[in-house]
């Protein structure tokens, strides 16, 4: 029925005292309230699981030793250093030409249909599922199109007292797969640059031509050190997505029972020590922490869960600092920059 | 351009083993008609009787993603409403992180959560205890669940940001026409932001098409074209994993066999997330 | 200006037919404001306000930006309740039942008292989905019955001959003039007795606007309308009693011929000779 005509006298209606809105009105607002906190629900229920399964595990020697076919000696030894050896390879990758991209599509000329083509692209790679990077990295990296076919070749190349054997194709390496990922994480660093420069105001750009500067001169001067933190930032973080990545990895050839750290290197002294291990490292077998877990999970005995369970806690560990250095460095900056 | 020659990389590379053959390379798709490709229901290149229907590992693939969406998208849509309709301010500056860290976690450790708690805790005391169905260690719906979790951030985020786009003014109008927040959220507000949200679920549905970790580690092996989720099912990409891993010869069939599947879900993840790019476009424009 | 604004009274009162001169004989108040003070958080925007709204008539409230006519309006239906922060003391009666008592149904409230807004907001739905609006959330069910009330409303809108074979279009294909009628018959179409009118016209083009005018005009006879305006020609040419707000206060409030002929206090008359604002 339409709604009612006043009656003379009644003047309003008047509900019980404590006015309610309808049930299905109270309903629907719990119901949404709950689905918008399950997520801290599942974080919870998550992180007390792993906890519960792993935290026992989890020791100085676990974090120092490398896998075993015994699950109380298995560590992440291996995994570890693998997975910061290709956060290096792929940042190094990733970072300069992601900038310059970031640059180049920001501040220089937008029109053309090239452009939009890019574009396009840009958006459209950013959601390719993370394992088809790795059928390419492993076609293009670790195969080379299958040029060296049955004839892999190596070559050498030294300058001052250091002597480097790149083999040819790159092989199951660590620098294929360092590579990879950095494939993977170059649309977001483009990304990220590109919003970082946006974020410029645009006072500080009018000003630097009103001064007579050159639009490059303003770019190197200005708008990238202005833009630098939300730039680190943005790499960080796309740095620690790129750490949780398995699927890639596996295509590429990670190992996923390895008994040693890439070039030797076991714990920091090591690189001092011996220097030619970090230039050997990049061309070594690999493997790295989510490959571990991955391979741990499979495996029947019951006891490597456990295993697994505490390589997940190092996992997240490390996806902690790397998200608190981001918001460190955030934090930081701002205070620096303030315009 | 980097990300040009990227998409460009992508595609050479599978098409050149599955379409076009460049000597002396031969290409899957001539050895293996694309007829049986898509219609055969059978996928063993393992056993002697070799088939190469993509059908049960398509199957496997849309039977994990179909129960991602079943959970995902209405909680994060829920969520979404709540966080741009009805919460505090105080409470998005809550609630939106935990979000992100969500987002953030990794796909091995979703795996390993749907191993090993999800089956056993959640889905045998339930489908085994009050239903008495039988539950396989590795099946789909541990998977499903999963990565219906895992999508949520995407849904929850991509729709709160079409729900606040729609004016204030149009609320105001809705209230001063004496109705209720519950009135106003579902019968103006969500239907006004429709595209944006619409955009949302495709993204989110094509992301947990191309997921591939925690499927691989929580939903099995064997390929099987059926429906039954308490089954173990083998997607399309679990199987590029675990063909990965094993040191097939360049020139074999069956390495082929794994970018023909790559090809096919590169396909279908570019024609989602296309389409996803389109009903933004559209929602962009449908304000004056 | 003076006699800009008389000629305009003059003329309209050949037009009607009865100009009431007492007004409290004649209409009784349909709304009351008593002591009404309103607060923004710590800033208070209106002081004190008391002003009676006879009903079956139009009351205009005048002043300069900024002065708390529209506060004041949305009070009259609470509209204010959506903003956060906000602070009410004092009474508006509603035919005598205060509707900031606890326990008053917001929601009916605002049937009852109907709002248009300045700028035209029809819902990206058909021009029917828009009108119906009002009534489904009430729960109306019959679909013969509403599509009468759609008809209804979007005649007394003066809107239904232009889109009546139209219905299923969407709301955002009509011109200005034409979405702001739609939102006068979508927010009629709940039956109120109360019409409130935030600037309805400062959006239109001239010949809407008169259209508009000649609206409120006939809707008078059955509705007590309340209309916001800043162009005081078009308050002299619709209203029967007007108030003036300055800074929060009521300065004035009397019947139209007399605010714009023979303002009682200096604030007002500086206001209609165009002095400030």
């Amino acid at each position: 029925m339409s709604a009612a005509a006043p009656a003379p006298g009644i003047g309003l209606v008047r509900t019980q005292p404590s006015a309610r809105p309808g049930l299905v009105g109270q309903t629907f607002a719990g119901v949404c309230a709950i689905s918008a906190w399950l997520g801290l629900g599942v974080l919870i229920v998550l992180l007390v699981g792993v906890l519960w399964q792993g935290a026992g595990w989890l020791s100085w020697s676990f974090m120092t030793h490398y896998d075993s076919r015994h699950p109380e000696q298995a560590g992440v030894l291996a995994g570890l250093w693998g997975s910061l050896w290709l956060v290096f390879l792929a940042t190094i990758f990733a970072v300069p030409i992601g900038m310059g991209a970031g640059i180049f599509l920001e501040e220089y000329e937008k029109k053309g249909w090239l452009r939009t083509l890019i574009e396009i692209n840009l958006s459209n790679l950013a959601g390719v599922p993370s394992i088809v990077y790795g059928i390419l990295g492993m076609a293009v990296f670790v195969k080379m199109f299958g040029a060296f076919q049955g004839r892999p070749k190596v070559l050498e190349i030294g300058f001052a007292s250091a002597h480097l054997e790149i083999p040819l194709p790159f092989g199951r390496t660590l620098l294929s797969g360092g590579l990879t990922l950095g494939l993977l994480i170059l649309p977001m660093v483009i990304v990220v640059t590109r919003e970082a420069l946006r974020a410029v105001p645009a006072s500080l750009r009018q000003a630097s031509y009103a001064l007579g500067a050159t639009h490059w001169q303003t770019i190197r001067h200005q708008l990238l050190p202005a833009a630098i933190p939300g730039i680190i930032t943005g790499v960080i973080l796309s740095v620690s997505r790129a750490i949780g990545e398995t699927a890639p990895l596996l295509v590429v050839g990670a190992a996923v029972y390895l008994a040693n750290a890439p070039g030797g290197i076991e714990s920091p002294v090591d690189v001092i020590k011996h220097p030619g291990g970090a230039l050997e490292a990049p061309f070594d077998t690999f493997t790295a922490l989510p490959v571990l877990i991955f391979n741990w999970i499979s495996r029947p005995e019951k006891e490597y869960r456990h295993v697994a369970a505490a390589a997940i806690l190092v996992l997240l560990g490390l996806l902690q600092v790397f998200n608190i250095a981001a918001s460190v460095i955030r934090a930081r900056m701002q205070h620096k920059a303030r315009w | 351009m980097a990300s040009i020659l990227t998409t460009v990389g992508i595609i050479y590379v599978l098409v050149s083993e599955t379409l076009i053959a460049i000597p002396p390379n031969e290409a899957f798709f001539q050895l293996v008609s694309p007829k049986q490709f898509f219609t055969d229901t059978r996928w063993t290149p393992q056993f002697s009787d070799r088939h190469f229907g993509i059908l049960p590992l398509v199957c496997g693939t849309f039977l994990v993603a179909g129960i991602a969406a079943l959970i995902g998208l209405p909680i994060g849509l829920a969520g979404s409403i709540y966080l741009s309709e009805y919460a505090a301010p105080r409470t998005r500056k809550v609630v939106k992180p935990i979000l992100e860290i969500l987002a953030g976690i990794p796909t091995v450790v979703f795996g390993y959560f749907a191993l090993v708690f999800v089956t056993p805790y959640a889905l045998r005391p339930i489908a085994t205890g009050l239903f008495g169905l039988d539950v396989q260690v590795f099946n789909a719906a541990s998977a499903g669940i999963v990565v219906g979790i895992m999508i949520i951030p995407i849904v929850s985020s991509l729709s709160e940001d079409a729900l606040r786009a729609v004016p204030q003014a149009l609320r105001e109008a809705a209230y001063a026409l004496g109705s209720s927040k519950y009135h106003v959220s579902t019968r103006v507000v969500v239907p006004a932001a429709l595209s944006g949200i619409l955009a949302s679920f495709l993204l989110a549905i094509s992301r947990a098409v191309g997921e591939t970790m925690a499927v691989a580690i929580a939903a099995g092996q064997t390929p099987a074209l059926t429906l039954n989720p308490l089954r173990s099912v083998e997607t399309m990409t679990a199987y590029i994993v675990n063909v990965s891993f094993s040191d097939k010869p360049h020139q074999s069939l069956d390495f082929k066999a794994l970018f023909a599947v790559a090809m096919t879900l590169f396909a279908i993840t570019l024609v989602m997330n296309i389409l996803s790019h389109l009903v933004m476009r559209r929602y962009r424009e449908s304000y004056q | 200006m003076l006699n800009g604004l008389s000629t305009i009274i003059r003329d309209r009162a050949d037009a009607q037919a009865v100009l009431p001169s007492d007004l409290k004989a004649n209409m009784k108040p349909k709304l009351e404001a008593r002591n009404l003070s309103f607060f923004y958080g710590a800033t208070q925007a209106l002081f004190d306000v008391t002003l009676s709204i006879p009903e079956r008539s139009v009351t205009a409230l005048i002043g300069p930006s900024g002065c708390g006519k529209s506060t004041f309006l949305r009070t009259l239906n609470r509209m204010n309740d959506i903003i956060e922060g906000t602070r009410v003391s004092g009474h508006v009666l509603l035919e005598g039942t205060d509707i900031y008592e606890p326990g008053i149904d917001v929601v009916a409230l605002r049937k009852r008292v109907g709002m248009v807004f300045q700028k035209s907001t029809p819902f990206p739905k058909s021009v029917f989905e828009n009108v119906a609006y009002g009534p489904r959330v009430s729960g109306h069910r019959g679909s013969k019955a509403l599509a009468e009330l759609i008809e209804a409303s979007l005649r007394r809108a003066g809107l239904w001959d232009e889109v009546k074979d139209r219905l299923g279009d969407s709301a955002l294909e009509l011109s200005g003039g034409q979405q702001q009628r739609l939102c006068i018959a979508r927010a009629l179409a709940t039956n109120p007795d109360v019409l409130l009118m935030d600037e309805p016209a400062s959006a239109l083009d001239p010949a809407s606007t008169a259209r508009v005018e000649d609206l409120i005009f006939e809707l008078k006879q059955n509705y007590t309308i309340v209309i916001v305006t800043h162009n005081m020609q078009q308050a002299a040419r619709v209203s029967d009693r007007t108030a003036f707000f300055n800074h929060g206060h009521l300065i004035e409030v009397d019947a139209t011929p007399k605010i714009f002929t023979r303002p009682g206090q200096k604030q007002t008359e500086d206001y209609v000779t165009g002095r400030f604002g």
